[in-house]
């Protein structure tokens, strides 16, 4: 089994961001970046078969500006094999939609046959949580979405234990196969120091887009990015008869 | 297989197409009731400005239908029931909504933003080859839409160019629908459903009597303070007095205290409750993202520098082990 991986740069997550006055956007020049935690366990499940000898090759796939570069050498230096780096302006890439990400792993996956793409469940800056489903659309294959533990189920099928709302279910996929990883699929490795220097080694494919064949067309505009509404603190009280106190006075405990 | 009744307005088709401006609801269930969300979704698709349609398929659909019809704004509802359908694979829910589409022309394909909305609508948006635009807040227009980045801390508006709207709804943001509709029920075209790409084998769903997470009035969260799963019965006891649904923190979910289903936040579930009571819980960015929507919201956290309670409406810096079963005694 081949299987591609998406990996997406954002704005790492203990960052607290803040919104351009001009209401673009969110500021995030010489704001701290790193790899979406969803697509480094998509990353490490990915690595993780192919220890186990389920998969033969795993290549890690970014769509991006020039820095994406940097997630598909964590990525190389995490396990995986190759890298493919799909490359738009910085301009552009503020545009794309999950939909042209899905286009542009579509057009990888036709070109060098891959049997799974592995995806995380969403990007934690436009938490979309659209790309493996639209590109299950785009080839036709099954999609195991929010999945928190995969198994070979043998004759080409996979099970996979996915993350509902009410629990969890388990369903059987034929591969080729999407999939989209949940926080508890597994705990991601750290790349050690050696790996990291080995990374810098391994294949890395820079691809135009244009090159794809792939219209990036925004058919989503932005009108305005704002800030939420702030929530004022309303303080402390004394003691627990102060808040029931408090409860009874909003009328959520009867008086 | 041709109902008349297909083979009807199959021959209506042009004047439909043109005479229709028509949204649909894509209905989520459980093969004997509706999903609460999907009230939440019609009173969304609502706003968009055109006339509801309500899909609903699966293994019981006509059962379901009929609940379907009695909502408020439902104009028509479409049932494709078949065995094929049980458990609404999406990879056979798909092609019964695009041979909807074929012969409907819809203007919209909606649902709510739950796993099964966020799972088929973006698949249906592929073979359509349109942008989805997921868990949206807001309706401004029958183009344009507020959603939410950054678990919450930015919120953006939108105009869709695509020719189809395919959107999924947050359902904390839109009220339930009501009955009293008299929608008029009709089957579905039929599709070609293929079965041997997935197969449904099995579920475990949290049992639990009480209200459900996602609707609850009152919502009553513990966090890493609770210290083990046996703690949480302190929380469970709180819910109980208050009628309340329970959730938790990241933390303790990781921590194995509570099972995942429980989990509010960017990743879990999102509420927006009358009154939200968070227990042991910081108030990290990602959990913030999950409640902050709430109506009232309590803290209860004994280090008076937690992030959760520049968000608290009534802060309490106490120990929980002591505050929490005082507070229960305390309650009617």
């Amino acid at each position: 089994m081949k299987i591609l991986v998406g990996v997406k740069r954002v704005v790492d997550y203990a960052v607290k961001i803040r919104v351009k006055p001009d209401r673009s956007g969110v500021v995030t020049e010489g704001v701290q970046h790193s790899m979406n935690p969803f697509d480094e366990i998509a990353l490490e499940e990915a690595v993780k078969l192919k220890e186990k000898k389920l998969a033969t090759e795993v290549v890690a796939f970014s769509l991006g500006g020039p820095k994406s570069a940097e997630v598909l050498r964590t990525a190389l230096a995490k396990g995986a094999d190759k890298a493919v780096h799909v490359q738009v302006t910085d301009a552009e890439a503020g545009k794309l939609e999950s939909f042209h990400v899905a286009k542009a792993l579509q057009k990888i996956v036709e070109q060098e046959k891959f049997d799974a793409v592995f995806l995380g469940k969403q990007a934690i800056d436009d938490d979309s949580s659209q790309t493996a489903p639209i590109l299950a659309g785009l080839l036709e294959w099954p999609q195991a979405l929010y999945a928190s533990k995969v198994e070979d189920a043998g004759a080409g099928h996979m099970k996979v234990t996915r993350e509902i709302d009410g629990g969890l279910d388990t369903i059987k996929v034929k591969v080729p196969f999407v999939l989209s990883a949940d926080l508890r699929l597994n705990e991601p490795r750290y790349a050690t120091l050696p790996n990291i220097m080995k990374a810098k080694k391994k294949p890395l494919k820079n691809i135009p887009i244009k090159d794809l064949n792939v219209d990036i067309t925004p058919q989503t505009e932005t009108l305005e990015v704002t800030e939420p509404p702030v929530r004022q603190a309303g303080g402390f009280v004394d003691d627990v008869s102060a808040l029931v106190a408090k409860l009874k006075e909003k009328g959520f405990v009867k008086a | 297989m041709l109902s008349a009744r297909t083979v009807l307005s199959r021959a209506g088709l042009i004047s439909n197409a043109s005479r229709l401006n028509s949204t649909l609801v894509v209905a989520e269930h459980d093969e004997t009731k509706l999903a609460p969300i999907t009230l939440n979704a019609i009173t969304a698709a609502s706003k968009l400005g055109n006339e509801v349609s309500v899909l609903v398929t699966g293994a019981n659909a006509t059962k379901v239908a009929e609940q379907v019809a009695k909502v408020n704004g439902v104009k028509r509802v479409l049932v494709a029931q078949d065995e094929k359908l049980k458990n609404n694979l999406p990879e056979r829910v798909a092609p019964v909504i695009l041979a909807s589409q074929k012969q409907f022309n819809f203007t919209a394909i909606t649902a709510g933003s739950s796993a099964f909305g966020r799972g088929v609508i973006p698949r249906v948006a592929a073979k359509l080859d349109v942008s989805s635009i997921s868990d949206v807040t807001e309706v401004h227009s029958a183009d344009s839409f507020t959603r939410t980045l950054y678990a919450g801390n930015a919120v953006k508006k939108v105009k869709s160019t695509a020719p189809i709207k395919l959107l999924t709804f947050r359902g904390t943001s839109f009220e339930p629908a009501k009955e009293g509709g008299s929608g008029a029920v009709e089957n579905a075209p039929s599709a070609d459903i293929k079965t041997d790409l997935s197969e449904f084998l099995g579920q475990e769903l949290s049992k639990s009597e009480r209200p459900d997470l996602a609707t609850a009035k009152v919502v009553v969260s513990g966090g890493r303070g609770l210290k083990s799963g046996d703690n949480f019965k302190l929380i469970y006891d709180l819910a109980d007095k208050l009628g309340a649904g329970v959730g938790a923190s990241r933390a303790a979910v990781d921590a194995g205290y509570v099972p995942n289903d429980m989990q509010v936040g960017q990743t879990g579930k999102i509420v927006a409750p009358e009154l939200y009571i968070a227990i042991g819980i910081s108030g990290a960015i990602q959990h913030l993202a999950g409640m902050k929507d709430s109506k009232v919201i309590v803290a209860i956290n004994k280090d008076p520098d937690a992030p959760i309670f520049q968000v608290a409406d009534i802060g309490l810096k106490a120990d929980l082990f002591k505050a929490v079963p005082e507070l229960t005694a305390a309650l009617p």
